[in-house]
């Protein structure tokens, strides 16, 4: 069935088009992450599925009921914010139980729920405490809580990781992923960060300036890029862009090539370049090259390498992994 | 005492301006409260004068709670001023709610609207509102000056308060919207508390000027039973005679509930002032 389907949203403020129609069809059950630079519109389409805001046209179905005219309250979703939003009057076990008994539960039912998230979430020692009192993590899970006892048909994230520091987001990711197996829920979770839309996603959403550029699951993405946009966004660090003229590769404009799909040698390769900056990762090093045939690029070489600045080397592409765009920027071969 | 951040002639240039400052601005309520207990005499005598045993007097106090009835004016003023202190600060946060939270069509314009009773002076109208309140029968009535107190301390609330409520986080709200909550929910319950330190510093501003407002109450209402202290002490003003120690007493006495309202706002007024500075 069905979890949600937008058909032509559209929305503008004032004169400004911040989305050209979305259509999207999301499955029961499916973990969907938008992604896109910021001011593509991703959070806006969020807080249209949400009731948030209004589309200027379109229509939005949750769950097979156009839902257009009612309140967020009433759509059957549930949303993790950002900044966690939670009620700073209330203890952790009363931000968790508003929505419900807003909705008209039975206290038995409410604290049964509550209970039971508050479980998953390892929550029960931090009940009785109030937001001011937890961490920064804590916070988060609360948050999740507080949606997970609304048991929505679906859970809207809008960058719920993006406060967090770097070892709490891996964490609270695992975290996410458990929850979605455990509940085989469907969620929506808007990001503009591909290592987390790579890792959590069934399917992934790229937008770009109020439209869709591709959707497709992260492998089909880091493969088969439907454009130069979505080559250059997923992916770390950027895909090269070089000029096909130069290469002398016909029928194409551009040829992309990842920076982990080519290989260097001191002696001999295709393309001769020089070292103009190094960075060691330990796991992986990046190496910034400079070639007087088609100017910079970018290798990321597995494990520890060393190659000092100003050094010749030798590049060779793995040509199975090249990308071919057109005039527009589109996908050719590849 | 030398630091990297302080130095000790800095720090004593500073504290020698603030003590300077502070005495100027207290001489007057301090020379108002000493005459107050002193001797018509004495008053003129030696103004500056503590009170002595021998000058030592609350013929003041006396007079004033004798003449006049001085305990119906405080009522009137205390009713007054809580009442469009009230008032200010209800319609003033929801009318900056309203601006700062929701877009319409005219948004901008009716802020700007709402802002210009800053800048005109609320005085500028007395001869209509005196033919308004004519013509509605509230002359000589407390809500007349409720009324117009109320209009004279909203520009600045809501201009004041609509600036704090967008710094409001919007994921509060909308956390608030998605759990359904109503909007007067989401109002009272989540972004008044959080905008609590300003609505202090409304407060205190909306206070002082309509509890020592002599103006509005002379005009609109003069009657025995609603005047309020300011316009009591007034009587003991004569064209050629002034009994100063019943006005000196009546304005000691006056001072003391802006005082206690005073220091029941004054916490909250300073974490409104530095709000955002420190963090």
């Amino acid at each position: 069935m069905e979890a949600l389907k937008l058909s032509s949203i559209k929305k503008s403020f004032g004169p400004f088009d911040v989305l050209h129609g979305i259509d999207l069809t999301v499955e029961d059950g499916e973990f969907v992450i938008f992604v896109g630079p910021s001011g593509c519109g991703k959070s806006t389409l969020l807080r249209i599925i949400a009731g948030l805001e209004d589309a200027t046209s379109g229509a939005v179905e949750i769950g097979g009921e156009r839902v257009d005219t009612l309140p967020p309250a009433k759509r059957g979703i549930a949303m993790v914010f950002q900044t966690y939003a939670l009620y700073p009057h209330l203890t952790v076990k009363g931000n968790m139980s508003l929505g419900l008994k807003q909705a008209g539960s039975a206290q038995s039912e409410i604290a049964e729920r509550v209970a039971t998230a508050s479980k998953m979430l390892s929550l029960d020692p931090l009940l009785e405490r109030r937001p001011a009192e937890l961490s920064g993590g804590q916070r988060q899970r609360v948050a999740i809580g507080r949606a997970l006892v609304r048991k929505p048909k679906l859970f809207l994230f809008d960058e719920p990781l993006s406060n967090l520091d770097a070892a709490l987001r891996v964490n609270t990711r695992l975290e996410i992923a458990r929850l979605h197996r455990e509940l085989s829920a469907t969620m929506i979770y808007v990001t503009h960060d591909q290592v987390e839309a790579m890792t959590l996603a069934d399917r992934i959403v790229v937008m770009n300036a109020g439209r869709i550029e591709q959707i497709g699951s992260p492998m089909e993405l880091y493969n088969k890029p439907a454009n130069m946009f979505v080559a250059g966004f997923i992916g770390s660090p950027q895909m090269n862009f070089l000029d096909a003229d130069a290469l002398h590769v016909t029928g194409a404009k551009t040829l992309g090539i990842r920076p982990e799909h080519m290989s260097i040698d001191a002696v001999a390769g295709d393309l001769a370049c020089e070292v103009v900056h190094i960075e060691q990762l330990g796991a992986d090093t990046n190496l910034y090259l400079k070639s007087e045939k088609i100017g910079l690029l970018t290798a990321r070489l597995f494990g520890e390498h060393y190659h000092a600045v100003g050094a010749r080397v030798f590049v060779t592409f793995d040509k199975s992994k090249q990308h071919l765009f057109g005039d527009e920027g589109q996908r050719i071969a590849g | 005492m030398q630091t990297a951040r302080a130095s000790l002639p800095r720090a004593a240039a500073a504290h020698a301006v603030l003590l300077a400052y502070t005495l100027i601005a207290l001489f007057p309520v301090f020379v108002i409260v000493i005459n107050a207990f002193k001797e018509r005499r004495a008053i003129f005598n030696s103004p500056l004068a503590l009170p002595g045993p021998e000058t030592f007097s609350t013929i003041g106090f006396e007079t004033v709670m004798s003449q006049g009835n001085f305990l119906l004016y405080f009522q009137n003023s205390f009713i007054v001023t809580l009442v469009s202190l009230f008032c200010v600060l209800l319609f003033g946060a929801m009318a900056a709610f309203a601006l700062s939270e929701y877009k319409f069509r005219g948004n901008l314009l009716m802020g700007l609207y709402l802002a210009l009773g800053i800048m005109i002076p609320i005085r500028l109208g007395t001869v209509a509102i005196l033919q308004l309140m004519v013509a509605t029968g509230l002359v000589n009535t407390l809500t007349a000056l409720i009324l117009v107190y109320t209009a004279q301390g909203l520009p600045l609330a809501i201009f004041i308060l609509s600036e704090f409520m967008r710094t409001v986080s919007d994921d509060l709200k909308n956390a608030g919207r998605v759990d359904g909550l109503s909007e007067y929910r989401i109002f009272f319950t989540l972004v008044l508390p959080l905008v609590r330190p300003a609505m202090a510093t409304v407060a205190v501003f909306t206070m002082i000027p309509i509890w020592n407002d002599l103006w509005f109450p002379l005009i609109l209402a003069p009657a025995e039973s609603t005047k309020t202290v300011t316009l009591g002490a007034q009587v003991f003003i004569g064209q050629f005679v002034t009994n100063w120690n019943a006005v000196l007493a009546a304005l000691t006495l006056a001072i003391i509930p802006v005082l206690v309202l005073y220091l029941i706002f004054s916490r909250q007024l300073i974490r409104g002032i530095t709000a955002g500075a420190v963090k």
